[in-house]
């Protein structure tokens, strides 16, 4: 055999074992995608899992006050998580690159990064549920906000870092001040990787439920933040966990339904990271 | 002739360290205001690292040290105490790399003029229209100065960078192989305008170009391994060179 015969052996060889990989892979999404769709797709397009609350076994019911809770603690989790992720990733790469303090944060980040979120949970349990007394939904944001981040922090870390040296280099060559350098030049030049990491940030806390578990718990009713309040994982857990089928039914289309909005935050996040920048 | 802010400097005893490394070694000499200074030499002969001693760009890095004096206004400029943002506002500076900040073209020859000096909308416009003058811009992109500076070519880039640089009004401008990334055409422009802007302001510039060299400075100075072998007049150096070395590295025999 040739140079050129054998290389292109070795080529079709990687390229099929390649592919055999991605299949394998994907076979399992399509799978997991199939089985949701399967089970869960009479709840998503049926009209009263958006306007009813949870129900009672045997009656009718939906999911909206944990489609409701959900959004909520989510929200007011990315309120409270962003700001100090972005500030504290700014920090990492703009301020702190190297020096102790700067190691020391990067290395905290990357343990809560990984740490079980359930320790989360109990953790925000121990100082805050157990304090005021009760469950509730700011106890279940709290627990999401130590999730959102770490996320955060790594992301607009590296997006900064990826800002050219070259950049920040021009804008000292014309007399700007740190503080205004950062702000006005290299942020701006991560603005769309932050915003995904965001995004990234939010499609994690989405399905999360060990936290939850212990801080927001769950609810039949709709509530306010002060009380403990339905959220879709805790729902989905209890409710796949029962007897019953129409609750089984509920389940599902909540399970579908995070999925899809998780593969939604996935692929804008793509799709943000790859529009050319414009200003 | 030169009537406008432009001012001279003055190196004297210039020692520059990377860590252990010797970089620069006793650097004497003026930079004339007014003039345009060149120097080449080939890579690695310390002709950047003598530049970025001009506005202390090598101050962002740790382990970067000069000794000795550059004497800008009467001040020694490498003093501890100085500050380097208003020096870096008197000494610009342009970049072998076209560096357009992530804004609009109009924000960003705007954003150094803000730094420093407060205007009203009509007066930023009128700066801003005659510096993208200055920098032979303007015709180019008066229509879509709201567009970003990002969606300009190569060329362009480098330019709306000069203007940026210009529009703070700097005595000296500072230029670091300005051309060695763009095409003939683009490089033409931007040595054109070299010529131009020398009535306002002192000029350095750091070239891999002899020819350009020769053909847009006053004055050039021959670097090897770190040391000032020979400056002069642009014309005598490239016609009748005192050193030798310099005349082989100009005619092609060395370098």
């Amino acid at each position: 055999m040739n140079l050129y015969a054998r290389r292109r052996f070795a080529n079709y060889t990687s390229l099929t074992l390649s592919m055999i990989a991605m299949a394998f892979g994907l076979f399992w999404l399509f799978w997991i995608m199939y089985t949701l769709f399967l089970h869960g797709s009479a709840g998503l397009f049926s009209l009263a899992t958006y306007t009813q609350s949870t129900p009672a076994p045997g009656s009718q019911g939906g999911l909206a006050n944990a489609i409701v809770g959900s959004l909520e603690m989510t929200f007011f989790a990315v309120l409270m998580g962003t700001p100090v992720g972005i500030l504290a990733g700014t920090y990492l790469a703009e301020f702190g690159q190297k020096g102790w303090l700067g190691n020391s944060t990067r290395f905290i980040n990357d343990i809560l990064l990984s740490a079980p979120s359930i320790v989360i949970g109990l953790f925000i349990f121990e100082v805050y549920v157990a304090q005021v007394g009760h469950f509730s939904g700011w106890a279940g944001s709290c627990a999401l906000a130590i999730l959102v981040v770490p996320v955060v922090v790594r992301t607009t870390e590296n997006m900064l870092l990826l800002v050219p040296t070259a950049m920040r280099e021009a804008a000292y060559a014309l007399g700007t001040p740190k503080w205004k350098m950062v702000m006005f030049v290299t942020l701006k030049a991560a603005k769309s990787g932050v915003a995904t990491g965001i995004l990234l940030a939010i499609a994690r806390i989405l399905g999360e439920t060990a936290p939850l578990l212990f801080t927001a718990l769950n609810n039949q009713f709709y509530s306010d933040m002060n009380s403990p309040m339905a959220n879709l994982p805790v729902v989905i857990f209890q409710f796949a966990m029962s007897p019953y089928e129409d609750w089984h039914r509920l389940a599902w289309a909540g399970a579908l339904m995070i999925a899809l909005f998780v593969l939604g935050m996935n692929v804008l996040a793509r799709v943000m990271l790859r529009q050319p920048k414009q200003h | 002739m030169s009537t406008l802010n432009n001012a001279g400097l003055s190196v004297k005893n210039l020692n520059f360290y990377y860590g252990n490394f010797h970089a620069l070694k006793n650097i004497n000499l003026d930079i004339l205001a007014g003039k345009v200074t060149a120097f080449i030499g080939p890579s690695g002969c310390g002709k950047s690292t003598l530049l970025r001693t001009f506005n202390r760009m090598y101050d962002l890095y740790p382990k970067l040290r000069a000794e000795g004096q550059i004497i800008l206004n009467g001040q020694n400029i490498l003093e501890p105490g100085i500050d380097l943002n208003m020096l870096r506002a008197k000494v610009g500076m342009v970049f072998q790399k076209p560096t357009p900040f992530p804004m609009s073209i109009y924000d960003n020859v705007a954003f150094g003029v803000k730094l420093y000096e407060s205007l009203s909308k009509s007066e930023m416009d009128d700066r801003i229209e005659w510096a993208l003058t200055k920098a032979a811009l303007w015709n180019e992109v008066k229509d879509k100065l709201k567009q970003s500076g990002l969606g300009l070519s190569g060329g362009q880039q480098q330019r709306l960078c000069i203007a940026r640089a210009v529009a703070v009004k700097p005595e000296i401008l500072l230029l670091d192989e300005p051309t060695s990334a763009l095409d003939p055409i683009s490089t033409a422009h931007v040595e054109e305008l070299v010529h131009e802007l020398k009535k306002d302001y002192t000029i350095a510039i750091v070239t891999h170009n002899m020819q350009q060299a020769a053909r847009i400075s006053d004055y050039t100075a021959y670097m090897y391994l770190g040391e000032m072998i020979e400056m002069g007049e642009t014309d005598n150096i490239f016609t009748s060179p005192s050193v030798k070395a310099t005349e082989d590295y100009i005619t092609g025999k060395f370098g």
